[in-house]
């Protein structure tokens, strides 16, 4: 069981995954005029966590469950069955049964994430992403199962490692959720902050009256996992494709992405 | 009101496409329409107003190996309020054989205030096949803000998962007309264009139109929004 503690390591903005060098598609989004102040900040995490908040958190979710199997996890059945529980013997085929399992799970997550990110541009930035969380996640949970993660060149997507990783930790699925909701809104807030000159405390406000709806994402998120991976939360946002091929295209800018 | 609809398409094994089956329901009629070079030509005529509301609208596609169909709509659909609390649906569903060629270039859905709308695609394009399909929403006619609409596609690529998204518009959709998602646009759509023969390209943007190469097959996604349905369907000419 997770404690509350590691649940705040996880989510923090500090854990060592790179979080801070990306807003988001925010930069993009202020150097079209769409996102001038407060309001049209607060519009902005609105929508994105409504999109790709609600796909990365439904991917985490869905990655996690592959990593923690519950009582309906049909595949695992399929991979355990016949196999006394009691029998020491049996743990080995067992484990590799439940591997390869999971990897077939996180293989089909992988493409079915793929799918739904049209723009070359953020598939890259989400498995360039995915590849520094894996690097803390290995270091820190050398056991957990990141070696069952696609073998794709560009690494595995970020919310696939993510919920390998807080699987690792020991968090629930809806916590994994949330610290992925939560992510997406945090990030593009801080980089408002520094690309806007906003005021700090009155963008903590925003956050605060975000927190409900960042929740609801997530406990929806959560859900979504138990669904067959094609049937996954697809919200698409054809400015976030826009501005990330916008962004990529610029020789000089102050976020990743 | 519900209403099923089915066309099946054959390759006649002259260069040309025979349509073996051809069948609507009122609102949905299809009309065969003077074939140009081999490729089937069929119009969708809506025999009734709306989608209402409560209406539950399917058509299915079969091109089968070898066969070109394209499918025009005469008008732009409207989607409305109708029965407090339902939903109206337009489902297509569409396969595509090797070696077959689907054109689907409707008109624009229209979400008209206070409606509540799903369209739904589902496109099986098998390996080596093409496919150009069009969707195009308008968020609310003139001056007015939309109801709710849900515009989903799903295709899949020789059995692989291509292209999946859902566009969801209107009050029910936090953020759908902030900076994150239409920019106050209240025109939207994308083009998709699988084409084994062509190469593939870069992405490129220019204003609110990108070219998307995706990840699951030879093929590519043009993505737009604009102030209105005109601006858009210049940008999504492919």
């Amino acid at each position: 069981m997770a404690t509350p503690s590691l649940l705040l390591l996880v989510a923090d903005g500090r854990f060592p995954a790179g979080a801070h060098a990306h807003s988001g598609g925010l930069e993009a989004a202020v150097a079209a005029g769409r996102v001038t102040d407060l309001a049209s900040l607060e519009a902005f995490l609105a929508g994105r966590l409504a999109t790709a908040g609600l796909v990365g958190a439904a991917f985490a979710a869905a990655a996690h469950r592959a990593a923690v199997p519950g009582i309906t996890d049909a595949d695992e059945a399929a991979g355990s069955a016949g196999v006394a529980e009691s029998a020491g013997s049996a743990r080995r085929p067992d484990a590799l049964a439940r591997s390869a399992a999971r990897s077939r799970t996180l293989a089909q997550l992988d493409v079915e994430l793929d799918a739904r990110t049209a723009a070359p541009t953020l598939r890259t930035v989400s498995r360039r992403q995915g590849r520094a969380l894996l690097r803390a996640g290995r270091a820190i949970w050398p056991d957990a199962p990141f070696g069952d993660l696609p073998a794709s060149p560009g690494g595995a997507h970020q919310p696939l490692v993510l919920g390998l990783l807080c699987a690792a930790a020991g968090l629930s699925r809806l916590d994994t959720a949330t610290v992925a909701a939560y992510g997406t809104v945090t990030g593009a807030a801080s980089a408002g902050v520094r690309l806007l000159g906003l005021d700090p405390y009155q963008v903590q406000a925003l956050l605060v009256g975000l927190a409900d709806a960042c929740d609801g994402t997530a406990a929806e998120a959560a859900r979504a996992a138990d669904d067959p991976p094609e049937r996954l939360p697809a919200a698409a946002a054809p400015l976030a494709d826009i501005h990330a091929e916008i962004h990529a295209t610029w020789e000089v800018r102050l976020f990743a992405s | 009101m519900r209403a099923l609809a089915r066309l099946v398409a054959r390759a006649d094994g002259r260069g040309g496409t025979v349509l073996v089956e051809l069948h609507g329901e009122t609102p949905l009629l299809l009309r065969q329409t003077p074939t140009d070079g081999g490729v089937a030509t069929v119009h969708l005529v809506g025999g009734a107003a709306g989608p209402l509301a409560g209406d539950d609208l399917r058509l299915e596609i079969e091109v089968g190996p070898g066969a070109a169909v394209r499918v025009h709509t005469v008008a732009a659909s409207i989607a409305l309020p109708g029965r407090p609390g339902a939903v109206s649906r337009m489902a297509v569903s569409a396969v595509v054989h090797a070696g077959a060629t689907l054109h689907w270039l409707p008109e624009q859905l229209v979400a008209a205030a206070g409606c509540a709308h799903l369209a739904e695609s589902r496109v099986a394009v098998a390996a080596g096949a093409s496919l150009r399909w069009r969707d195009e929403l308008i968020c609310g006619r003139y001056g007015e803000a939309p109801g709710g609409a849900v515009v989903h596609t799903q295709v899949d690529y020789g059995g692989r998962p291509l292209l999946r998204q859902s566009l969801a518009v209107g009050p029910r959709a936090p953020g759908w007309a902030g900076p994150a998602v239409l920019g106050g646009a209240s025109a939207t759509g994308s083009l998709l264009v699988v084409d084994p023969s062509r190469p593939a390209e870069p992405a490129t943007v220019d204003g609110t139109v990108a070219r998307l190469p995706l990840a699951g097959g030879p093929a590519t996604l043009w993505t737009a929004t604009a102030p209105d349905a005109h601006t858009l369907r210049a940008h999504l000419t492919g």
